[in-house]
């Protein structure tokens, strides 16, 4: 058992954005709110999977609607944990502990800030390793945990239940309230006991951010390799293989809406121009590298640019002509890996035509 | 002679903090310059700059038409937090936004100096238009109240979604002008200057309101100066997108002068040059600007600006900063130079001035491609070209970081350290150096134009993609006509496409930007004195 405080937010907050593989929304304004949180109530616990009674409940938490919003319609202070206390009233049994749906992006902060508002310990853990673009495109999912019953809040203390045994129409139907709550909607969702967590969801994804943010962070000040100091760091693991793909500057980006999603291709071209460039297809987020024909890396591992210099993670939206970027790719744990897992959010499940192939089986 | 006769000129001026340039200009000409310190009195050294320029080019008041002028002030006064005064924050979004009050993010320093009076009232849109809770106005005459009770003098007033309708914002207005009058309190909407992303429409909007008092003095000694000199001509400000507003707009709305310089020196080294997509290159006494010019404008920031270290989205140009310049240190026999520089002091600390310090204008004077003190003091160096070829290759990477694709842009060298960087090319990039590209900011003040913008989400579910387009162009280029600009002139510089991901229904935020020549720059008939 840890305590997350204050000073452990911005190390979250940019491993986040680097477990976004460039999608999961800015995690800026969630951390603003988990401060002001932190400091009204007090640090939060934060328990390991292993920690967690057989018995105990545990709720998965998180954003629904859309990023652009987000930036404008921030929530109400209330209502990320209304979710939670709706889905107590419902199951009529308090929650034991929260834990992320999602670790990529703005959603990991959202257990952190739910657990200081109502005094609740979170699990070191979710359910996508780093973000996806849909809900039930988790571990939860896969492995047979039902995202019913969910519940849906609005900044007017409004709340939905929804008790749908099958997770896409769950997802279809708990979008469109979402977008009758204004875009933005917060959720309360995979109700589940602790040894069914420990089952379907992935492990240390919380202590992970705060590793890798930290790490990241560290290098600014050294005179070192951030890149190199982080493959080190992955090493020791269950996101066990991570190495630089390519370094280079961004020479052409297309991007488009399609079924509302941000969908397109980054071209990088290396600073000596010796070697073919690399070509970044994404949906939200970085979903294949591919160089000279060849497949580097795809879906579920991730895929991730950061600005060369700063080490500092790029999500789609911010990528831009004549960026100097290095793209990394980190191999994702074995839960996401399993013929199950790759069904759900494999390279088939993006419409892309490979097969899934290890980032450590590639060149 | 007859009016018709006579040359129009235009009068570029930059008020820096330590410069204040002058530059008259005929069309794209030069006719005359001149620097004067800017001293503890702004009209003084407007006066002096200006009266200069007028001199020199033996023209007459009426000739002027119109004086554009940038400066610093404002962006100097947050840096430095002096003359900011209180605000009352009004924040219409409740029940939503609770989750980070106004102010969360800003140095406590500057937060102190602002203050923190907050009002989260009943209000906003959802993204769709439908309001997120009715205003409550009896909430926000008792804010209006406590605001006069308090003796406040600035309001900033922000809504959810206020760029796409900003109604409630004007009723609240209304509703605290019965409590809190024109004369004794100045109301910042913030619809007015920012785009949508809450936070840092807010910040700018409460920045603005804190420099209302500044505001009315800067412009006041603007004025002063421009009456002093017996000139008759609209006075313009000009906007951190290179852009112009009227005097009386940016003593509303001082917020839109931050970071007018860079945008300004971009401008002018576009004009001096007569190229519209190229690289530049602003050598300074201690920095090293370089940014990419794309269709005469400068390529925009695409992260949020700090300033003062508050967050906020204003357009502001994309800029590579390295520690070089001419006053920049020289260590290791000329392997290594700067970040440091002895500044303003060049004329005490530089050796060819009889200083002990060894700067990049002694290598540049030894080498005899700069004129500067005295040549023979600097004879005796030997890492005269070890630094130059140092200098250069610094510029040349920095360069290479700009440089959006492999395609070999022009580099326009400007600033007064431009001597410092030697040959035909660099980068395998032609190097052209304008003549005046010392007083590139005033130039590019002079030249400015005058912008719109519409920034609004649509359902390409409710209107097609090229009616949505369309409507969003319309709506900027109505925006730029109405700030003065010749509405034959008006092109799109810019358009963002932004999908709202995640979420059915087909909604896309649309940016569009519309920039035309100020009315009677390019036709030579009316003033353009809108507003």
């Amino acid at each position: 058992m840890i305590k997350i405080s204050l000073d452990d937010l911005d190390d979250i907050a940019l491993g986040a954005t680097f477990l976004g593989t460039g999608g999961g929304g800015d995690p800026y304004i969630a951390t603003l709110m988990t401060r002001r949180a932190i400091t009204e109530h007090g640090p939060v616990t934060m328990l390991s999977l292993d920690e967690l009674a057989d018995d105990a409940l545990v709720f998965s938490c998180g954003n629904l609607g859309a990023p652009t919003v987000a930036i404008e319609k921030i929530m109400g202070a209330d209502q990320p944990p209304d979710a939670v206390l709706a889905l107590e009233r419902y199951l009529g049994r308090r929650a034991d502990a929260l834990l992320a749906f999602e670790a990529g992006g703005s959603n990991s902060m959202m257990p952190i800030y739910i657990g200081a508002m109502l005094n609740r310990p979170i699990v070191d853990a979710d359910g996508m390793g780093r973000a996806f673009p849909e809900l039930q495109m988790v571990t939860f999912s896969v492995y047979g945990a039902p995202s019913a019953p969910l519940a849906l809040a609005s900044e007017h203390g409004d709340t939905t239940i929804l008790d749908i045994d099958d997770d896409a129409r769950a997802e279809y139907i708990a979008r469109g309230i979402a977008i009758r709550m204004g875009a933005r909607s917060a959720m309360a969702a995979y109700p589940m006991d602790g040894s069914t967590a420990r089952r379907v969801a992935i492990a240390g994804t919380t202590s992970l951010c705060q590793a890798i943010g930290a790490d990241l962070r560290q290098s600014r000040g050294q005179n070192r390799d951030p890149f190199a100091a982080l493959i080190k760091m992955l090493a020791g693991t269950h996101y066990g293989h991570a190495k630089v793909l390519y370094a280079g500057k961004v020479t052409d980006l297309v991007r488009e809406t399609r079924q509302g999603y941000a969908i397109g291709q980054v071209t990088i071209v290396a600073g000596d121009g010796k070697g073919p460039p690399l070509t970044i297809q994404f949906q939200n987020e970085f979903l294949a590298a591919r160089q000279g024909g060849a497949l580097r890396a795809i879906v579920p591992d991730l895929i991730c640019i950061l600005d060369s210099e700063m080490a500092q993670p790029i999500t789609t939206e911010r990528l831009r002509y004549g960026q100097r970027v290095t793209v990394m790719a980190v191999s994702a744990p074995p839960i996401m890996r399993t013929d199950k897992a790759l069904a759900v959010f494999g390279p088939a499940a993006f419409g892309l035509a490979e097969p899934f192939v290890p980032v450590e089986n590639l060149d | 002679m007859s009016r018709t006769d006579q040359p129009r000129l235009r009068l570029g001026i930059d008020v820096g903090g330590t410069n204040t340039d002058a530059v008259l200009m005929h069309g794209d000409e030069v006719v005359a310059w001149h620097k004067a310190t800017t001293g503890r009195h702004i009209t003084d050294a407007i006066v002096a700059a200006a009266g200069a320029v007028l001199q020199q080019g033996g023209v007459t008041a009426e000739q002027i038409f119109a004086v554009m002028l940038g400066t610093t002030q404002f962006t100097n006064a947050v840096t430095e937090r002096r003359r900011l005064n209180p605000v009352a924050v009004l924040r219409l979004a409740a029940p939503a936004t609770t989750a980070v009050p106004p102010m969360s993010d800003w140095p406590e320093a500057l937060a102190a100096v602002v203050g923190r009076h907050h009002y989260l009232l009943k209000g906003g849109l959802e993204f769709d238009g439908r309001p997120i809770s009715p205003l409550d106005e009896a909430e926000i005459a008792a804010a209006a109240k406590d605001i006069s009770r308090l003796g406040l003098k600035a309001v900033a007033i922000t809504s959810v979604f206020s760029p796409l309708d900003a109604a409630m914002e004007h009723r609240a207005e209304a509703i605290l002008r019965r409590e809190l009058p024109a004369e004794t309190c100045t109301i910042t909407l913030s619809h007015r200057i920012g785009r949508i992303g809450l936070l840092e429409r807010e910040n700018a909007a409460i920045l603005n309101a804190a420099l209302s008092g500044l505001a009315g003095d800067v412009l006041g000694a603007f004025t002063q100066a421009i009456d002093d000199l017996g000139l008759t001509a609209p006075l313009y400000i000009s906007q951190n997108d290179g852009t112009l507003m009227t005097a009386a707009h940016a003593a509303r709305y001082p917020v839109l002068t931050f970071a007018s310089g860079p945008t300004n020196s971009m401008r002018g080294a576009a004009v001096l040059s007569g190229l519209d997509d190229a690289l530049v290159v602003d050598i300074g006494g201690t920095t090293t600007d370089i940014g990419l010019l794309l269709e005469g404008f400068p390529r925009e920031a695409a992260m949020t600006v700090d300033v003062g270290g508050v967050r906020t989205n204003f357009r502001m140009p994309d800029l590579l900063a390295l520690g070089l310049g001419g006053g920049s240190l020289v260590r290791d026999g000329g392997g290594r130079i700067g970040p440091d520089s002895v500044g303003f002091e060049l004329q005490q600390r530089a050796l060819v001035f009889g200083g002990d310090s060894l700067t990049l204008s002694d290598m540049a004077v030894a080498a005899g491609n700069m004129t500067l003190g005295d040549r023979a003091r600097v004879a005796h160096l030997d890492c005269v070209e070890t630094a130059l070829a140092q200098a250069a290759a610094m510029i040349e990477t920095g360069l290479e970081r700009v440089r959006p694709s492999a395609a070999h842009l022009p580099v326009i060298l400007v600033g007064g350290g431009a001597p410092l960087l030697r040959g035909e090319s660099i980068g395998g990039g032609r190097i052209v150096r304008p003549g005046h590209g010392q007083v590139a900011n005033a130039i590019g003040a002079s030249i400015a134009m005058v912008g719109g913008e519409c920034d609004r989400i649509f359902s390409l579910d409710e209107i097609s993609r090229e009616d949505a387009v369309a409507a969003a162009k319309q709506a900027a280029s109505a925006q730029a006509t109405d700030a003065g600009a010749d509405a034959a002139s008006i092109r799109i510089v810019e358009m963002d496409e932004i999908p709202l991901s995640y979420m059915p229904g087909n909604a896309t935020r649309l940016r569009v930007k519309a920039v035309g020549d100020l009315a009677g720059t390019s036709t030579g008939i009316s003033t353009g004195t809108s507003r």
